[in-house]
């Protein structure tokens, strides 16, 4: 579980968070929406310690990362997966040697329970025979699913993704995010995902937080978004016609 | 700086990763040198020869001046200048990619120390296979002035090995030595600054990449000043 009290962040006269309290449950795919410039990437940052939080704090189950030594720092890292937006793949490394750098880095396990995990961790993002090739020999898709597969080659606590389905073809999207609900139910996770992908928010969406000039405006599941009438909703998720249908079908359905 | 000398999350990637950059900032730098080398030592030979064209002057002073010119300034600054270009330009694009790319945020979120990681392996492998390479230029240098004076008949191989010898200070090759792993220190901590900080995108990291050749090269000019009027200047 990952309890963030407060959280404010500052860019010199920016505010960017204004106080974020939110509570991301273990085993949910848990997801943050909002327009662009709400400050859900800035609030992903400050979770995984990239950007460093000007008030709040920010509790891995129950540990608070802002008051830690480095050391501890340096072991709660090791509990965090990262799925970037471009995937963040090292150019220079295959598939596999991408996903056997953290192993290699930090792992205290034979080469074979190494080269084991790896494969295991390919073959559960269905990359097994793609492990010879570099990253710009494969498709966007697939580069996601290394970036998951090495996401979670350390057995992580914690899975954070950026817009793991930006730049994606809609079912190469739904592909992805099945994966990672899979990956969360399968290994007991907190998984927190950035996103302004509406189809992932009703796919996948066990909590959804709206986050609006940086303050949390709403939050809930992917039932509730389709009932509420709060105005932050209404006004973010159902501007096309596709959603006005879906919520005026699900209103319907309620009736 | 500091973050570079913390102790290694594990020191055999650490080894691997300097094994690598050897063999990209090293080994890929040999053919470079080696041409550049042979031809200017060529060079160096004819024109010393052109200017010291006086019956009055023996021959094998013209090994001598060459022998200097290289050993003294061509191979250790006008190499470590061409390097800096090269080696300079390579570092600061390919940090400037990996941080654009979100590769370094990556090393980051695992908990490496990412300077240490990426930059450490980097400035030593320049300061230890940078005075491999400037001996090698030496040597080729004054080989090139070898074959280019037995070629144009400007001077004998007898004077011009005769040359070589009188009053050869082999103090000269160490200082010069010394003053390369000084520029080598430059060159790639400061392309590495560069392409390490770079903000934005491809632009950004082609901008880096011009400042890093620029700054690196100044730097080594003005480095050069300095040891030369310390060491050699009293």
């Amino acid at each position: 579980m990952i309890e963030v009290r407060g959280l404010e962040k500052s860019f010199d006269d920016n505010n960017v968070l204004k106080g974020v309290d939110v509570v991301f449950k273990k085993g949910k795919t848990n997801l943050i929406i909002g327009r662009s410039g709400s400050g859900k990437t800035v609030f992903l940052k400050c979770l995984l310690g990239l950007h460093l939080a000007d008030k709040g704090s920010i509790l891995y189950d129950g540990r608070d990362s802002r008051l830690m030594e480095r050391k501890e720092q340096g072991k709660l890292r090791q509990e965090l997966g990262m799925v970037f937006q471009g995937g963040a793949l090292f150019d220079s490394l295959t598939v596999r040697e991408n996903v056997l750098f953290p192993l290699q880095m930090f792992a205290d396990l034979s080469q074979s329970e190494i080269m084991d995990r790896a494969e295991f961790c390919l073959s559960r993002v269905k990359l097994g025979d793609a492990g010879e090739r570099y990253p710009a020999e494969i498709s966007g898709g697939m580069k996601k699913r290394v970036s998951i597969a090495r996401a979670i080659v350390l057995n992580p606590k914690y899975l954070f993704c950026d817009e793991p389905n930006s730049g994606l073809d809609p079912m190469t999207a739904v592909i992805i995010d099945n994966l990672l609900k899979e990956i969360t139910e399968e290994f007991d996770i907190t998984t927190v995902i950035n996103t302004h992908d509406m189809n992932s928010v009703m796919e996948i969406g066990d909590h959804i937080v709206l986050l609006k000039d940086g303050r949390k405006v709403w939050e809930g599941n992917r039932f509730e978004i389709l009932q509420t009438e709060d105005p932050n909703i209404t006004d973010f998720v159902f501007t096309s016609e596709l959603f006005k249908t879906i919520k005026g079908v699900a209103k319907a359905g309620r009736k | 700086m500091g973050r570079l000398f913390h102790k290694p999350e594990r020191f055999s990637m650490y080894r691997k990763s300097f094994a690598k950059e050897i063999d990209y900032l090293g080994y890929d730098s040999v053919a470079i040198v080696a041409i550049i080398s042979l031809f200017v030592g060529a060079v160096v030979t004819i024109q010393t020869a052109l200017n010291l064209d006086n019956p009055i002057i023996p021959a094998y002073y013209i090994a001598i001046a060459t022998r200097e010119s290289i050993i003294l300034e061509f191979s250790p600054t006008m190499i470590s200048l061409i390097l800096a270009g090269k080696v300079g330009s390579n570092i600061a694009s390919t940090l400037g990619t990996m941080r654009v790319s979100e590769q370094i945020e990556a090393l980051d979120v695992m908990g490496i120390n990412s300077p240490a990681y990426l930059i450490l392996p980097k400035i030593l492998a320049s300061m230890i296979f940078n005075p491999i390479l400037i001996l090698l230029s030496m040597f080729l240098g004054i080989l090139g002035g070898y074959i280019a004076g037995d070629l144009s008949g400007m001077i004998t191989p007898p004077d011009y090995v005769l040359g070589l010898q009188l009053g050869f200070r082999p103090y000269y090759v160490a200082y010069s030595l010394s003053k390369t792993v000084v520029f080598a220190f430059l060159i790639t901590s400061i392309s590495a600054y560069y392409g390490f900080t770079v903000k934005g995108g491809a632009v950004e990291v082609g901008a880096a990449s011009t400042k890093a050749v620029v700054t690196s090269s100044v730097a080594v000019i003005i480095a050069n000043y300095i040891i030369t009027q310390v060491v050699l200047g009293n």
